[in-house]
């Protein structure tokens, strides 16, 4: 069911009000996922979804009204209700007298696949079963599932007053596999990718085949039965080494949460919560070691939140949103950064204001934000180390609503003892508080340790939007943390 | 959109051929939400969706694909048609599944309940209006959700509500705030006002300078909304039967009989009560009330119909995910204005925030406080109590450590709207802990 994105676009400024904004933003997309639980098909999902949200702005009231219903009545009925919202915010908005200034949407973006998906749905199914029969090499194995998510989004973003219609169009690839062992009381799970879809990136075939899914099946259930055997980590302030796969949550818990503008601003009090961030602290708050850069890059082609501009039309371009530890700026798009600009003029944002589908306005997310590579070795980070733990892919993570006081948990932990890599040890835990955390990284590791992952499910905003982030992050060694294990 | 949805379904059901079989699942809604942030408008909107599921099932093959429709009959018949085409086409290629069970019967139910709700000129005048001189941060969500579920066997079942949910805090400065919920199906601007109000006479609470405690153990009071966002964790696989069939669950040391909770706890899935339909994605029809845990022993497990299929159990209206849709934990003996008093000195905990499992083999959760959170002297709130992380098991907040429910359990519609808003329900008491683990 695709649109005519020319057609559509002549239809909706026929109908569109004069207006101080008005543009409407389509969504289409078509989602299919595919399970081989314990060697069985499970049911397959194929998802068609589509629908357009109107937004108008009148004074310094905004609105906006969604349907799936794009016939010229559709479009009358969005508009109205759009238009009526703005009216009656008109006067008492957050805008506080300034009209929003919405960008004017333009130019293009395609994911840069190099082989779309064309494998059946029956093929897919294969390729799932033989990794789901790879993991049945014990009868401690108790569960396991091996899943292929694929999607496929197209977007639109034009504006009442012309131009040619802005066109984004995304391909997803988000394979995934886990295992469950059981035995003398004891229950591990061990994942490749993450149990939570870890291992998303753009992208068709070519994700598969260079993710090294092909094979994780008895490779998995092998370390799922390690940990099993494996005794609890020891407890105590030791230094850690996080592997990208813990990486990416740590970034997106304790940096890219507490940056992001709409936080800061207080919109997400009631919700996902406030940042310990200030407006202040732009340009003056040392963040982290002076080894720690966090880039803001839509522009990486295979990472899953890549794009050309962002649901309120801005052109999205890679910037610094901390160096050398500085924190430099927020992750902000037009609407946000025009409120904050009210008390700090020079504050500059980017590009990141996004909608999780149709039917929900765009707030300020974080997309990609990578950590940028260091110097370090993974062996060199190993080697300095006298007493730690490695720690692999999250399993579990909590913080507060301003993001300080955070507590995670690893699947896969391994301990290093006078610079050596030594025992496995099972349900590795660390906690600490953002900032103090970030200013003990000791080490980043060189290009050759960054993984490029992610998740679909990062989750804020009233409505609720869970929306597709991606994390690229080398390995880093972090000092003096204290860390424990399970209860038994 | 009900006829619409009995208009797709049966003009579907007039393409089936042979021995095909089609499930029809309807989910919709029209929603007024109306966003604020410091008693002003941030994002107000209006939402129209709906979404059908087709199911095809041949002998023991069964495809399902789901799209969304427009609300216009010819354009959503012509999109029923190609996906039922799609859905064909592609059966066959696909393996039996072992585990496909949907109900056969020709049951029919129908729940329409309606509302007055509020026009968007009565909300945003009435909660802006409210809320002037308080900083109110929050979301109003108002309008009709709908499910429905239709089968080529004849079964036919709709439910409608008409509800509004209005989830708001209220802030003294910093991160100190008061939250409320207010929900119903009758909108009334005294009583709004009323509870803007009463809210602002608790921020008085907040005035004083926030106090830190060292971690370690305390006596605690969990708010009906801090206990309902525990229990919730039981619906991250801890009362799945899949779950515990496979060791995965929080809760499996009860499950197996190994450890038990506090004999006080009574814990059901009480459908009658809540607000989800009461029918599931195949059609079975849900018992009334599902008893999980009775005098702090396993009673009970939520079993899916593929789980029911797979392990040889009888299933009892699960859906896939097996979690509770309408959480029922009994009320104890604590009158609830006693609640302080009993408490003496301790922490006095309004909300729970962003829980996860430490340890889920031994169900050890781990959270922070947040909100109205207070240290309480002599049955005295004494001053708000800065954030603070804690991480306890299960088996000691719901066993050794629970000294006491309250009498009267709140019920709590879930301000969830991820996708759709959510239309599951909590009738949960407040709990006086003897002692609770704080760690950072």
């Amino acid at each position: 069911m695709p649109f005519d994105a020319e057609t559509l676009a002549q239809r909706f400024r026929r109908v569109a009000p004069a207006a101080d904004h008005c543009s409407l933003r389509v969504v289409e997309e078509r989602s299919e996922t595919i399970s081989v639980r314990q060697d069985q098909a499970e049911p397959v999902r194929t998802s068609l979804d589509h629908g357009g949200m109107v937004t108008v702005v009148d004074g310094d009231g905004i609105g906006y009204a969604a349907t799936s219903d794009l016939s010229d009545a559709g479009l009358a009925w969005a508009l109205a209700q759009a238009a009526r919202w703005a009216r009656l915010a008109r006067g008492r908005s957050v805008f506080a007298g300034q009209p929003p200034q919405l960008p004017q949407p333009r130019g293009r973006y395609a994911s840069a696949t190099q082989r779309p998906m064309h494998w059946s749905k029956a093929e897919r199914i294969e390729l799932l079963m033989r990794e789901s029969q790879a993991c049945r090499i014990d009868p401690r194995i108790v569960d396991w599932q091996a899943s292929l998510w694929t999607l496929g989004t197209q977007q639109m973003l034009i504006g009442a007053d012309g131009g040619a219609p802005a066109l984004q169009s995304f391909d997803f690839t988000i394979p995934s596999l886990h295992v469950v062992a059981h035995g003398d009381g004891v229950t591990q799970t061990r994942s490749w990718g993450g149990r939570y879809n870890g291992y998303c990136q753009q992208g068709g075939i070519e994700v598969i085949e260079r993710s090294g899914f092909i094979g994780s099946g008895r490779r998995t259930a092998e370390e799922a039965l390690q940990l099993l055997a494996a005794p609890n980590c020891p407890s105590g302030r030791m230094d850690v080494v996080l592997m990208p796969d813990q990486m990416m949550l740590q970034i997106h818990e304790s940096i890219g949460h507490p940056l992001e503008l709409d936080r800061i601003l207080g919109d997400e009090r009631n919700y996902a919560g406030t940042s310990f961030v200030t407006l202040d602290m732009f340009g003056r708050f040392q963040y982290g070691s002076p080894l720690l850069n966090v880039t803001y890059d839509p522009t990486r082609n295979v990472e899953f939140a890549s794009f050309a501009f962002d649901d309120e039309g801005l052109p999205a371009e890679r910037s610094f949103l901390i160096k050398d530890g500085l924190l430099l700026r927020p992750l902000g798009g037009s609407s946000s950064l025009q409120r904050a600009q009210r008390r700090v003029p020079e504050l500059a944002g980017v590009a990141t204001t996004r909608a999780c589908a149709w039917n929900r306005p765009p707030i300020d997310r974080m997309s990609n934000l990578n950590v940028e590579p260091g110097e370090s070795s993974l062996q060199e980070m190993i080697a300095a180390t006298e007493c730690g733990v490695l720690m692999k892919t999250n399993r579990s993570w909590s913080i507060d609503d301003s993001r300080n006081k955070f507590q995670f948990g690893c699947e896969w932990g391994q301990m290093i003892r006078d610079g050596q890599l030594a025992e496995v040890v099972r349900d590795p835990n660390y906690r600490g508080v953002s900032r103090e955390f970030w200013r003990s990284l000791t080490m980043v590791g060189r290009p050759e340790t960054v993984e490029v992952m992610g998740t679909p499910y990062c989750g804020k905003g009233e409505p609720n939007q869970a929306v597709r982030v991606g994390h690229a992050s080398p390995a880093c060694r972090f000092s003096d943390i204290d860390v424990f294990g399970a209860e038994r | 959109m009900r006829d619409l949805f009995f208009e797709l379904a049966d003009h579907a059901f007039g393409q089936l051929a042979g021995s095909e079989v089609l499930l029809a699942n309807f989910s919709g809604e029209a929603t007024d939400f109306i966003r604020l942030n410091h008693a002003q408008v941030r994002q107000p909107m209006s939402v129209r969706q709906g979404e059908l599921s087709l199911a095809l099932i041949e002998g023991r093959r069964r495809n399902q694909a789901s799209f969304g429709l427009t609300g216009v009959a010819a354009a959503d018949l012509e999109r029923t048609d190609l996906v039922l085409r799609e859905l064909r086409r592609e059966l066959s290629s696909l393996p039996e599944d072992p585990y496909l069970l949907y109900c056969t019967d020709a049951a029919h139910s129908e729940r329409i309940e309606r509302g007055t709700l509020p026009s968007a000129e009565q909300a945003i005048d009435d909660v802006v209006g409210a809320a002037a001189g308080t900083d109110l941060v929050g979301i109003l969500a108002s309008g009709p959700m709908m499910r429905g579920f239709a089968s080529s066997l004849g079964a036919r079942h709709w439910h409608q509500v008409e509800a509004f949910l209005f989830d708001w805090s209220l802030y003294h400065s910093g991160d100190k705030a008061v939250k409320c919920a207010w929900s119903g199906s009758r909108w009334d601007r005294a009583e709004l006002s009323r509870r803007i109000e009463a809210a602002r006479g608790q921020l008085e609470h907040l005035a004083q300078p926030a106090r830190s405690i060292a971690p370690g153990e305390y006596r605690a009071y969990l708010s009906p909304a801090a206990l309902d966002e525990l229990l919730w964790m039981l619906n991250w696989g801890g009362v799945s039967a899949k779950a515990q069939q496979t060791k995965q669950s929080c809760i499996q040391r009860l499950v197996d009989g190994e450890a038990s909770l506090a004999p006080q706890v009574q814990l059901t899935e009480d459908t009658a009560r809540g607000l989800a339909p009461a029918f599931d994605e195949v059609g079975f029809t849900k018992p009334a009330q599902v008893p999980l845990v009775r005098d702090g022993r396993h009673a009970g497990s939520l079993v899916s119909p593929r789980t029911g299929a797979e392990y040889g159990l009888a299933a009892n209206g699960a859906g896939e995910d097996e979690s509770m849709r309408a959480v029922a934990l009994a009320g104890g003996t604590l009158a609830e204005e006693e609640a302080l008093a009993a408490l003496d000195t301790g922490i006095y905990i309004g909300n729970l925030h962003y829980l996860n499992f430490s340890d889920r083999a031994s169900g050890r959760v781990t959270g922070m406080t947040r909100f109205a959170t207070f240290w309480v002297e002599g049955g005295r709130i004494a001053a708000p109590l800065a954030v603070m992380r804690w991480d306890d098991s299960l088996y000691r907040l719901l066993g050794t450590e629970l000294e006491a429910l309250t009498d009267a359990p709140h019920w709590i519609l879930n301000s969830g709207t991820y996708g759709q808003r959510s239309v599951e329900t909590s009738r949960v008491p407040g709990a006086l802990l003897r002692r609770m683990t704080f760690t950072l």
